[in-house]
C-alpha cells in the first residue's frame, strides 16, 4: 500500500446536511398530485415545501373566454369531490351582480344538494384519511355509501360528478318524481353507517395514536394562516358562513356548528364526523319543508324557458337560442361571494365589465391556504405524521391548482 | 344595501388612515377601499389590530389586469379580501401597480399571504418586495411569461408531449390544427338602442326599459 496515508478527521460534530426527500407526485397518501420536498433530520421533518400546480388547467383564464353559462361547468372540475358546492358560489356571485333572487324551491333544492355534497365530501375525506393511517375497512364501506349519494346527483342532473346543476337563477331542472322520498330513505339509514365508521375509528387505539396531538394549530395560528371550514372549527373558532353570513335560506334551518377543542388532526376528524350528522338534519328539514313553485327565476333573459313552451312559442325559442349562444349580459361591477364548502370558505371574486363574459373570475379555494400551512404544521413532526396531517387537511388538487 | 355599521367602519378607517386610504365605495353592500400601494402594510396591520376593525383573516389576494388603463396608476390591481370574525364584516382593499413597481409584501402581517402573492407574481408578474419566497407556484418549472395577463394568449406558446423516440417529454412551440376560434357572440341588437337607424328619426328612440316592457307584453 502507498506510504502516504491520509487521515480522515472525524470529529464528533461533523454536520451532515439535512436529508432531502421527495414525496410524490405519484404517492397514494398525497391525495392527488402533490409533490412534497421534505428536508429531514433523521425521521424529523425540518421543512416541507409543497410543489403544486401539476394539475393546473388555467380555469380562471378559461372562464374569461367563456360566457357565464359556459363558465359554470368549470366549477365542477375544481373540487370534484363535492361539485355542486362550487357551482353554488359562482351562481350566487352571478346572481348578486344580476340582482335577482332565486325562488324558494330553487333555494331549498340547492341547500339539499349542498348538504348532500358535504356528506359525500366528508365520507371520502374521513375514510381516505383512515386509509392513510392504516385502516382499510372504512374506505371500503364509505365508497358504497358515496355511490348511493352520487346516484341522487345522477337522478337529478344526469351526471354522477360533473353536475352542472346549479345555474345562476336557480337549478337547471326540477326534481324528478320520487327523488325526495328515496333521499329521505337514504338519509334515515345514513346515521347507522356513520355510527359503524365511528365505532371503527373514534376510540381506535392506532387511529388515536396517529392523530391525537398531531398537527395541532392554535386559534391565533388558524386565523393567521387563513384557515376556514372544519380546519378553523377544529381549532375552536366558532365560525360557519351558513350561520354567520347565511345565503340561500340557510337561516331557516335548524342546525348546530360542531367545534373542536384541541386543533389537532383528531379534532378535525371529530368535527367532520359531527358535521355529517348536522347535514343529515338539514337535509331532512329541506325534504320535509320543500316548498312548491318554480325552481328557477321566471326571467326569460336569464333562465331558459321550459321545453314544452319552446315547441309552441316563437319567443321562447328565440330566448333559448340567445341564452345558449350569446348568453346574458351581467351589469358591470364586482363582488366577492363566498359559500361554506365542505372544505372551507370557497369564494368567487367576480369582476364584470357589462358583457356576456366575466372580465375576471378569481377562485378562492380553501385547500390552497390549508396546504400552505403544511410546512408550519409538520415542522418537528415525524415523516409518518406528515401523512396524517395531509389527510386531515382534506385537500383536493382540482381546487388547489385550478 | 350596505349596512350602517359598515358605512361607519368605512368612515372610521378613512379617518384613521387619512392619506393612505384614498377612497371608499360600496357595491352590492360590499365595502371596497382604494389604497396607496406604499402603505399597504400599514393599512392591513391597522385593520388587523384595531378593535373596531378586527379583520383577523386575510381571505385572498388576487390580481386583476386592465391593460388599457393609462396613467401613472399602472395596469394591475392587487385586491386583498379581508374578513372580520368579530364584527362579521368583509372588506376589500385595492392597490394598483405596473410591471416594474413592486408592491410591499404583507407576509409579516398575515402568514397566509405568502402563497397568494406567489400566485399573483406567477400569473401577472406583479412583484412583491419583501416576500421571502417569491417563486412561481402554479405553472411548470421553467415557464416563461405570465399567463393571466390579458395579452397572454389562451393557448400559450409552448406545448409538451411524450416523445417515444427520445423517451422523454419534449417541449415544442404550440401548433394548432385549426385557428383559435373566438366567436363574437355579442349581439348588435340589444346595443342598438342609441344608434340612429335610417327611418327611425321619425320616431323617438325608445328607452331600454320601455322596449323590454313592450317585448314582454307581446
Amino acid at each position: 500500500m502507498s506510504a502516504e496515508r491520509k487521515d480522515i478527521d472525524i470529529v464528533e460534530e461533523t454536520q451532515i446536511k439535512p436529508y432531502t426527500m421527495n414525496f410524490g407526485p405519484q404517492h397514494p397518501a398525497a391525495h392527488g398530485v402533490l409533490r412534497l420536498v421534505l428536508e429531514m433530520e433523521g425521521e424529523i421533518v425540518e421543512r416541507a415545501d409543497p410543489h403544486i400546480g401539476l394539475l393546473h388547467r388555467g380555469t380562471e383564464k378559461l372562464i374569461e373566454y367563456k360566457t357565464y353559462t359556459q363558465a359554470l361547468p368549470y366549477f365542477d372540475r375544481l373540487d370534484y369531490v363535492c361539485p355542486m358546492n362550487q357551482e353554488h358560489a359562482f351562481a350566487l356571485a352571478t346572481e348578486k351582480l344580476l340582482g335577482i333572487t332565486v325562488p324558494k324551491r330553487g333555494q331549498y333544492i340547492r341547500v339539499l344538494f349542498c348538504e348532500l355534497g358535504r356528506i359525500l365530501n366528508h365520507i371520502l375525506n374521513i375514510t381516505t384519511f383512515a386509509l392513510d393511517v392504516g385502516a382499510l375497512t372504512p374506505a371500503l364501506w364509505g365508497f358504497e355509501e358515496r355511490e348511493k349519494g352520487m346516484e341522487f346527483y345522477e337522478r337529478v342532473c344526469g351526471a354522477r360528478l360533473h353536475a352542472n346543476y346549479f345555474r345562476p337563477g336557480g337549478v337547471s331542472q326540477d326534481l324528478p318524481a320520487g327523488l325526495l322520498e328515496d333521499m329521505m330513505e337514504w338519509v334515515e339509514e345514513l346515521p347507522k353507517f356513520l355510527t359503524d365508521v365511528e365505532s371503527l375509528l373514534t376510540e381506535n387505539r392506532i387511529f388515536k395514536q396517529r392523530t391525537v396531538d398531531i398537527g395541532a394549530v392554535s386559534k391565533e395560528d388558524a386565523l393567521d394562516w387563513g384557515f376556514s371550514g372544519p380546519m378553523l372549527r377544529g381549532s375552536g373558532v366558532v365560525w360557519d358562513l351558513r350561520k354567520n353570513q347565511p345565503y340561500d335560506s340557510y337561516e331557516e334551518f335548524d342546525f348546530d356548528i360542531p367545534v373542536g377543542k384541541t386543533g389537532d388532526c383528531y379534532a378535525r376528524y371529530l368535527v367532520r364526523m359531527a358535521e355529517m350528522y348536522e347535514s343529515i338534519k338539514i337535509m331532512k328539514q329541506a325534504i320535509e319543508k320543500m316548498p312548491d313553485g318554480p325552481s328557477r327565476v321566471n326571467d326569460r333573459k336569464i333562465a331558459p324557458p321550459p321545453r314544452a313552451e319552446m315547441k309552441s312559442s316563437m319567443e321562447a325559442m328565440i330566448h333559448h337560442f340567445k341564452l345558449f349562444s350569446e348568453g346574458y349580459h351581467v351589469p358591470a361591477g364586482e363582488t366577492y361571494t363566498a359559500v361554506e364548502a365542505p372544505k372551507g370558505e370557497f369564494g368567487v371574486y367576480l369582476v364584470s365589465d357589462g358583457t356576456n363574459k366575466p372580465y375576471r373570475c378569481r377562485i378562492r379555494a380553501p385547500g390552497f391556504a390549508h396546504l400552505q400551512a403544511l410546512d408550519f404544521m409538520s415542522k418537528g413532526h415525524q415523516l409518518a405524521d406528515t401523512v396524517s396531517i395531509i389527510g386531515s387537511l382534506d385537500i383536493v388538487f382540482g381546487e388547489i391548482d385550478r | 344595501m350596505a349596512s350602517d355599521a359598515l358605512k361607519d367602519l368605512a368612515d372610521y378607517i378613512i379617518e384613521k388612515l387619512a392619506g393612505s386610504v384614498l377612497s371608499s365605495g360600496f357595491y352590492k353592500g360590499e365595502l371596497g377601499l382604494n389604497a396607496k400601494r406604499e402603505d399597504i402594510v400599514r393599512i392591513l396591520s391597522f385593520m388587523r389590530d384595531d378593535k373596531e376593525c378586527g379583520f383577523r383573516v386575510l381571505v385572498d389576494i388576487c390580481g386583476v389586469d386592465y391593460p388599457d388603463r393609462v396613467g401613472e396608476e399602472g395596469r394591475f390591481d392587487v385586491v386583498y379580501n379581508l374578513l372580520s370574525l368579530r364584527h362579521n364584516h368583509r372588506a376589500r382593499v385595492k392597490v394598483s401597480t405596473d410591471e416594474q413597481t413592486p408592491v410591499p409584501s404583507v407576509v409579516e402581517v398575515f402568514s397566509t399571504a405568502g402563497w397568494f402573492e406567489r400566485e399573483v407574481w406567477d400569473m401577472y408578474g406583479v412583484m412583491f418586495a419583501g416576500n421571502p419566497d417569491l417563486r412561481r407556484i402554479l405553472t411548470d418549472y421553467g415557464f416563461e411569461g405570465h399567463a393571466q395577463r390579458k395579452d397572454f394568449p389562451l393557448t400559450g406558446y409552448v406545448e409538451l408531449r411524450y416523445d417515444d423516440e427520445l423517451k422523454r417529454v419534449v417541449y415544442e412551440p404550440v401548433k394548432l390544427t385549426q385557428d383559435f376560434r373566438q366567436f363574437d357572440t355579442l349581439s348588435p341588437w340589444e346595443g342598438m338602442t342609441d344608434v340612429q337607424l335610417p327611418g327611425d328619426e321619425k320616431a323617438a328612440i325608445p328607452a331600454h326599459g320601455a322596449k323590454r316592457a313592450a317585448k314582454g307584453g307581446v
